[in-house]
């Protein structure tokens, strides 16, 4: 069965605006999230600089032996990533409507300000249905 | 392209056959290329949700401790890495729809082990310069491409 094991908004400047765990083995703490993210953010940045032609945007997809991380950045620099099983398909469009539900419930929120932490409970609720939505139609097929 | 680190990021070889942009000169394209791996290494293993005890972020990793990635992709290039026990890296650049090229790596390695290593003439450490394994290499990638 597909999983998704976390997925990590950042912001423009790199640091974590949201991480939602789905059921890594391990606990990791606020600070290494933190680090992550803008460790992250870094490489993504320095993929672009080692592209051998032009128009290289960073990195989209990282394949590891135990898991796959699949990266979206938006026009803006906001980066979206989720960390999933080795070979999970569709994670692409997954991240699209993710950013589409944060565009909704994040920033047409007249309360949050840019750049800071996400507290939005509807996001989370709906971050959560299309979440599972997408396991139960991996598990249908 | 292609480029083969040791395990202290000194270059043994890089080769070229085709790039259009050179943003850094050599050495520094090196450095970061080196740079780039080691943390992403350290990053795979710190955030691989299979793993119970984790490492924290920073420190070294043995060679072949802890979950380490074998390629990622951008929407202009496709990197695929691969690290033998004795720390040797082996890294190929290529077009974004190159499909998993873990065993062209391996391929390689053993090459790298029978014209580089079997070499009595080669001292590790060194840059490459083995003519016998250039054009080997260069007929085997050009066979793949």
């Amino acid at each position: 069965m597909a999983a998704i094991y976390s997925l990590y908004i950042i912001n423009k400047s790199g640091g974590l605006i949201f991480h939602k765990d789905y059921g890594s083995a391990g606990r990791m703490d606020t600070n290494d999230s933190l680090r992550l993210a803008s460790l992250w953010h870094s490489m993504h940045a320095i993929s672009q600089q080692l592209s051998p032609t032009l128009g290289c945007s960073g990195i989209e997809l990282l394949e590891a032996d135990t898991f796959d991380l699949h990266c979206f950045q938006s026009l803006t620099g906001t980066k979206f990533f989720v960390v999933c099983e080795p070979g999970t398909q569709h994670m692409e469009g997954l991240l699209k409507f993710i950013y589409e539900l944060y565009t909704d419930y994040v920033l047409k929120n007249p309360f949050y300000e840019m750049e800071m932490p996400i507290r939005c409970e509807l996001f989370d609720i709906n971050l959560s249905q299309a979440v599972q939505k997408d396991r139960v139609a991996l598990l249908g097929r | 392209m292609m480029y083969v680190f040791n395990r202290n990021g000194v270059c043994l070889l890089y080769r070229e056959w085709n790039r259009s942009l050179r943003t850094l000169n050599a050495q520094q394209d090196h450095k970061l290329m080196f740079g780039l791996l080691f943390s992403l290494k350290s990053l795979t293993a710190k955030m691989d949700p299979t793993s119970v005890e984790k490492g924290n972020l920073g420190v070294p990793q043995l060679t072949g401790q802890g979950c380490s990635f074998h390629s990622f992709r951008t929407n202009t290039y496709r990197l695929s890495f691969m690290e033998s026990p004795s720390g040797i890296k082996i890294i190929l650049v290529t077009h974004p729809r190159t499909g998993d090229l873990r065993e062209s790596l391996k391929y390689i390695y053993n090459l790298y082990v029978e014209y580089v290593v079997k070499n009595p003439l080669y001292s590790p450490g060194m840059p490459i310069r083995s003519e016998l394994f250039n054009m080997t290499l260069d007929q085997y990638v050009r066979g793949l491409g």
